[in-house]
């Protein structure tokens, strides 16, 4: 059987709210059957505005969505079949555990039986046998939010939306659920789009992630393709930390430019430059730059320690380099590193295939 | 476990609970001296007034206190037939006091409310009794006027005694107690009270009905329109609030009398002809269009404070679980309002009952409410011992609804804001 890999599919999908001004412009998305797909971007880069098309919660002003090949946009809400989880669970607080997750089951005029499997089914599966007849403010917040997952699943649904949904919970609580949502994704193999604003949740959980920022994708990857190749600068700079230098391209050949900084040279690997002459951000990963690097790296400069940041298992340094002050490098705590102090300068390297010189926003 | 719990105490040797409660105490005190101002004036306005409501309507001793003799002398006699001459003489005591301290006309009018009748033999007898001779006042009482020959005036006398009575009360339901003691009701024609209780009944749940049925989807569009317009609209819903209730009441006389705009607007679309204008003031029409136009925010202000509280993504869920959008309202939505609707209707209900402005000028005779005889009781017939009987007995429905609407609903699920 093979796998449908237009699931989902927006067709050039516009979105204006008070038609002046676009707030998702011309958005060509496929999703994959039984994918997890996460939008990621800024708040007001129009992720949950395309969550809420697919829901059904608001029109595309212009263009088409595409479930199963079947267009939706003139399907309300309630006839899509698509599970959702909201931003802050939206369970019915006048009904138990157990009605919360019967509604879907009984709008569906599923027999009671079949509904108490599905029901007693859909609890296990989140860990929460035996608290059928709690109301929902009897549960503490990681307790609500896995009944709303349990909800948004237990009528079997090949779609489920999640809009940010561990949004309200505390930093380790949020990493546990994250990685339930996953075995759960994992466990039942149905297709989830999840928004978020938080990179580090969208990294560990998807298969793939689209990067909103103004209306548009501005990469569609796999999470390491999208840390490690930013096809932008506004994704390099979103996604991750990201050391920064602006400069002009001197000289592109082989594989590799020359970009002038203000002062200085250095050597970067051409992603977004095709010419001479043009502007360019110039984008490295802290880890990627090295102090005291072998000489087989293409670039080594040296800069001046500005400010050293103790982070336990690391340290960070801020280094004025290249007339860059924000310049910051990870350093793991090692007894070798005993010339990091205020203000000494250290040579620092890194392989010019890993700076990737791209648009200048 | 010990069979003597060990007494925990402080570093300086107190009892820890003694020492709590004295370091509680300032703040306690302080506590009280704010609220002090506010009991001593409720206590004032509020218990005090009901208490001595309480107390004159079932206080009946002006007219045990102008006969003492006679009801001394009556307590023999078995008031089947004409008393003995002790009892006449009593009376005749009794009376000439009265005649002196010229208090004979109030007792004409007290009696006169147990009996009609004894106005003018009371009147007749005070001329009459300048000329008595002593002794055999029996005779010369009863050749005054043949009323008070007839047992059954001596009776109503004799149902005066006692200083306090139900009386006034079994009269607010149109009942009394007759000659022979039984409570029964008073003749058909003569029904005015039940009626009128339960037109304010009547009036009081449509005007609820009404007042729900349109409050609301404007609280409804109040919480979940935006800021900008809501504001606009709340200040529509709160503008009756700033103007008087009586400007607001002339008003709709101006409105909705027969040559008012309404019924203008009515022959100029064609509606009716101009010689068959509808009445819709001076009858119950005038006092539900009035009284809902004028009770609306009370329903309108609890609805929207909690349809406020609602978040907008409940009714999403119930969409995206499959509910179609009357399911989802009704199943999610009109739930989670039912604490905005038990206080609106509770307060509507409870306002409406005891209403007076609005039905006395909008009203007519068939729109008038309970509280239009109470004060005619206070203003006109000055008895105001009924008035309190029947302020009593409103107040008295009132709670009873109260009490009703914990038990069904419970009082815990209002919510006013």
């Amino acid at each position: 059987m093979s796998v449908n890999k237009e699931f989902v599919k927006f067709d050039k999908v516009d979105k204006s709210y008070d038609g002046k001004v676009l707030v998702v412009k011309d958005l060509q998305l496929d999703i994959a059957e039984g994918e997890f797909i996460t939008m990621l971007g800024p708040s007001g880069s129009g992720k949950t505005t395309c969550l809420m098309m697919l829901a059904g919660f608001e029109t595309p002003t212009n263009g088409e969505i595409y479930l199963d090949r079947n267009a939706i946009s003139s399907i309300p809400p309630h006839k899509r079949g698509i599970g959702m989880v909201f931003q802050n669970y939206a369970l019915f607080p006048h009904m138990t555990v157990y009605e919360n997750l019967a509604f879907p089951l009984r709008v569906r005029k599923i027999p009671k039986d079949e509904a108490d499997k599905k029901i007693e089914k859909a609890l296990s599966m989140v860990s929460l046998q035996g608290f059928a007849s709690r109301m929902p403010g009897q549960l503490s917040g990681g307790q609500q939010q896995r009944v709303a997952v349990a909800r948004s699943l237990v009528f079997d649904p090949q779609l489920v939306l999640m809009d940010e949904p561990l949004g309200a919970l505390d930093k380790n609580l949020r990493e546990s659920m994250q990685y339930e949502i996953k075995h759960i994704h994992e466990s039942i193999g149905v297709t989830v789009v999840y928004v978020t604003h938080d990179q580090s949740e969208a990294l560990t959980m998807s298969n793939r992630i689209a990067v909103f920022n103004d209306g548009k994708v501005q990469q569609l990857s796999s999470p390491d393709e999208l840390y490690e190749k930013p096809v932008n600068s506004f994704v390099a700079e979103f996604i991750g930390e990201n050391n920064t230098f602006t400069g002009e391209v001197l000289d592109i050949s082989s594989g590799k430019c020359k970009v002038k900084l203000s002062n200085s040279e250095i050597l970067a690997n051409p992603i977004s430059v095709k010419n001479k002459g043009e502007k360019t951000i110039v984008s490295l990963r802290p880890e990627r730059a090295l102090i005291n690097p072998s000489d087989k790296m293409d670039n080594i400069h040296k800069g001046k320690i500005e400010e050293v940041i103790y982070h336990g298992d690391h340290t960070r340094l801020r280094i004025n380099l290249l007339g860059n002050s924000e310049f910051i490098l990870k350093v793991p705590n090692s007894s070798s590193n005993l010339d990091i102090k205020l203000g000494n300068e250290i040579k620092i390297g890194w392989n010019s295939e890993d700076a990737r010189a791209l648009d200048p926003k | 476990m010990s069979s003597e719990t060990k007494q925990i105490l402080t570093t300086d040797g107190i009892p820890l609970e003694v020492s709590l409660k004295k370091a509680e105490r300032k703040n306690k005190i302080k506590a009280f001296l704010l609220v002090a101002p506010l009991l001593l004036f409720l206590l004032i306005t509020y218990v005090f007034p009901i208490g001595d409501m309480l107390m004159r309507s079932v206080d009946d001793k002006m007219v045990t206190e102008m006969l003492p003799k006679t009801f001394k002398a009556m307590e023999k006699w078995d008031g089947n037939e004409l008393p003995e001459e002790e009892v006449f003489a009593a009376f005749h005591s009794d009376f000439i006091k009265l005649v002196e301290e010229k208090r004979e006309g109030k007792l004409s009018t007290q009696l006169n409310y147990t009996k009609n009748g004894f106005k003018s033999i009371i009147k007749k007898l005070r001329r009459k009794s300048k000329s008595f001779e002593e002794g055999n006042y029996k005779e010369q009482i009863m050749s005054v006027h043949k009323r008070w020959a007839n047992v059954e005036y001596w009776q109503a006398i004799k149902r005066r005694a006692p200083a306090y009575t139900g009386q006034k009360y079994l009269k607010g339901i149109d009942m009394f107690k007759n000659e022979t003691g039984e409570i029964v009701s008073v003749p058909k024609d003569r029904r005015i009270h039940r009626i009128l209780w339960l037109r304010t009944l009547e009036i009081a749940f449509f005007v609820t009905v009404f007042c729900f049925l349109m409050a609301y989807p404007i609280a409804h569009l109040l919480a979940t329109l935006p800021m900008k317009y809501s504001n606009l609209l709340m200040i529509c819903v709160l503008l009756p609030f700033w103007t008087s209730l009586l400007v607001r009441t002339a008003s709709w006389m101006i409105l909705l009398q027969q040559q008012g705009i309404v019924n203008d607007f009515f022959v100029w679309t064609g509606l009716v002809t101009d010689d068959n204008r509808p009445e819709m003031m001076y009858n119950k029409t005038g006092s539900y269009v009035a009284m809902t136009q004028i009770l609306l925010p009370f329903m309108v202000l609890p609805l929207y404070s909690v349809m406020k509280t609602i978040s907008p993504s409940l009714m999403r869920a119930g969409k995206s679980l499959g509910g179609t959008p009357f399911v989802a309202f009704w199943k999610v939505y009109f739930p989670l309002t039912i604490p905005g609707i038990g206080a609106g209707c509770l307060l509507v209900f409870i306002l409406a009952i005891g209403y007076y402005i609005t039905p006395a000028l909008v009203g007519g005779a068939s729109g008038t409410l309970i509280s239009n005889q109470i004060a005619f009781h206070m203003k006109s017939t000055l008895d105001w011992s009924f008035a309190s009987a029947m302020g009593l007995m409103l107040l008295t429905g009132v709670l009873v609804i109260y009490w009703l609407y914990n038990k069904i609903v419970g009082i815990d699920n209002i919510k006013l804001g």
